[in-house]
């Protein structure tokens, strides 16, 4: 079969609608227009049915019930709500909220500001596997503490939190635990039940459905949690969450579930098989190439590996036929790695040299093997090129050089 | 970000990669930069004692493309010339050569540094006769 170029390997920033996904999206754009919000004539509720319908797929996808599923723009919204409405609902009770280091911005930026606000917040540190320690996590619940929130699996390294015992500890001590599960919801099972989430933010365009659409699961029993709305306006969710809905990206979401949950055991099985395949081809070729994170605990569709002694950015221009993500922030003004790789306590250096595989839904063997042999063939050529892997093969510990930074 | 065509010509084929021996007392090595940044750049110069001109030059680069370029660039440029001559090319050369966007001016910043490097080391070696030991790391 014919590889068809560029190769689009990047499935944790975003994903391709399905097709099937567009079809069911495309009569909610012209002939089934309406407003949801229309209760007095069919074109509302039409409109009404459909978004129903997709709030009832995403909740099975998540063992929840259709009205614990709140709709936003997008997980960074859900992020938003989640943190910020449990915050204001919850002042009296206290001030305390505990996260994680390598959470989405959407998460820390949020917390940072509630900081500011007078809110007290814990970032506790990962292991070196990516996850966080559970007697940390005991030991920062305080009387204050009204919110954990842990993501469900990390966007980019893919490792998976032990969101269960995690959501039985919050349950024990009394505290709402929030989790951003978009790279895990889809992906693996997610069972709020099981897991004890409290809310659980969610986004269409990482499973395969379209973006600006994202979802805000809030628990109404055992507990039942409360949320201040951060958009105020008509009313809408429940009053959580108030704006017209977008009625074809919300059914898109839904279908979206649907199939992600249908298709599931079968899809996940293959793509662990292509990135272990991934992964053995690019061991077998290269030496010095490490795994950023936990093999154990991780997404079936993510490798996360630095290839040391070869800066990221110019790793990726070399494969400019796949796309792929780089840990280096070269391209940042700041020309500070990722911060979650040094939170695993990843050097700098080998920070700088660590790209991001996320594999999906429309992968297939032979790009599988097309990508392993021009990331082989592009990292030769760069070591070739880099005094560091010279230095290292001369044998000369680069660690113990005192090199001149600017 | 899109690269300018020159950076992608550098990157793809980069001009004068190698090694030069260190300890010959006619070749300065200049190593810039730190792995922690990203960057590492290390230019090498055989210069003649009796004329000052460069006669040789190699590099190698960890680092993005623009810094691969930056010290591709600064080999082919120093080629030929004498000490002095290389000494007065700046790293807003570099920029305007290569259409290096804001966020990479330290890629030239570092090729300059790296140039500045390797003659001074070079200078030692003469200036002071040669000394005994590694020479090529200049900043211990």
């Amino acid at each position: 079969m014919a590889i068809k170029l560029p190769i689009y390997m990047d499935n944790h920033a975003t994903t391709p609608v399905d097709p099937r996904v567009v079809d069911a999206m495309l009569p909610y754009f012209h002939e089934k227009f309406g407003n949801s919000a229309s209760r007095n004539h069919a074109f509302g509720w039409a409109a009404e049915e459909a978004v129903e319908n997709a709030r009832a797929q995403i909740a099975r996808l998540i063992n929840a019930t259709p009205k614990e599923i709140i709709f936003t723009s997008g997980a960074t919204e859900s992020n938003n709500l989640a943190i910020k409405g449990v915050a204001e609902m919850y002042r009296e009770k206290g001030n305390h909220i505990i996260t994680q280091v390598t959470e989405h911005k959407a998460v820390l930026d949020t917390c940072k500001r509630l900081e500011k606000y007078g809110y007290e917040v814990t970032y506790l540190p990962v292991a070196k596997d990516g996850r966080i320690d559970l007697d940390d996590l005991r030991r920062a619940i305080t009387a204050k503490t009204i919110l954990i929130t842990i993501m469900y699996a990390n966007n980019e390294i893919g490792v998976i939190q032990p969101i269960a015992e995690i959501g039985k500890i919050a349950k024990e001590k009394g505290v709402f635990f929030h989790s951003d599960g978009v790279q895990a919801a889809g992906k693996i099972p997610v069972d709020v039940q099981k897991d004890g989430i409290d809310l659980l933010a969610l986004t269409a365009h990482k499973l395969y459905g379209p973006k600006g659409c994202g979802a805000l699961y809030v628990r109404r029993r055992n507990p039942r949690v409360q949320l201040a709305s951060i958009i105020d306006g008509g009313g809408h969710e429940r009053g959580m969450r108030s704006g017209t809905l977008n009625v074809p990206g919300i059914v898109g979401f839904g279908k979206a579930a649907e199939l992600c949950q249908n298709e599931m055991p079968e899809e996940s099985q293959r793509l662990r098989g292509l990135r272990d395949r991934l992964k053995d081809g690019i061991f077998a070729a290269l030496d010095e190439v490490y795994i950023n994170g936990s093999m154990i605990y991780r997404l079936p569709h993510n490798l996360n590996i630095s290839f040391a002694f070869v800066e990221g950015e110019s790793l990726l221009m070399g494969i400019n036929d796949v796309a792929v993500s780089s840990g280096s922030a070269c391209t940042s003004a700041t020309l500070e790695p990722s911060y979650v790789l040094k939170a695993l306590g990843v050097g700098e250096d080998l920070a700088h040299t660590s790209i991001r595989f996320g594999l999906g839904r429309f992968n297939t063997q032979e790009e599988v093997d097309y990508v392993t042999g021009r990331v082989a063939e592009v990292v030769t050529r760069l070591r070739e090129l880099s005094p560091l892997y010279e230095m290292a093969k001369e044998g000369m510990d680069l660690s113990k050089m005192n090199w001149k930074t600017a | 970000m899109a690269y300018s065509d020159k950076v992608v010509e550098h990157y793809n084929h980069p001009r004068n990669v190698g090694s030069l021996p260190k300890e010959d007392p006619n070749v300065g090595t200049g190593l810039v930069g730190a792995p922690e940044c990203g960057d590492v750049m290390k230019l090498q110069m055989r210069i003649n004692p009796e004329t000052q001109v460069i006669e040789e030059a190699k590099f190698k680069t960890f680092g993005c493309g623009s810094a691969i370029a930056s010290s591709s660039l600064a080999t082919e440029w120093v080629k030929g010339k004498t000490v002095d001559e290389a000494l007065s090319i700046k790293n807003t050369d570099i920029v305007r050569e290569l259409s290096l966007p804001p966020v990479k001016i330290h890629c030239s910043v570092l090729a300059e540094d790296a140039i500045k490097a390797a003659i001074g080391d070079w200078k030692k070696k003469h200036g002071a006769e040669v000394e005994e030991g590694d020479t090529a790391r200049a900043h211990d």
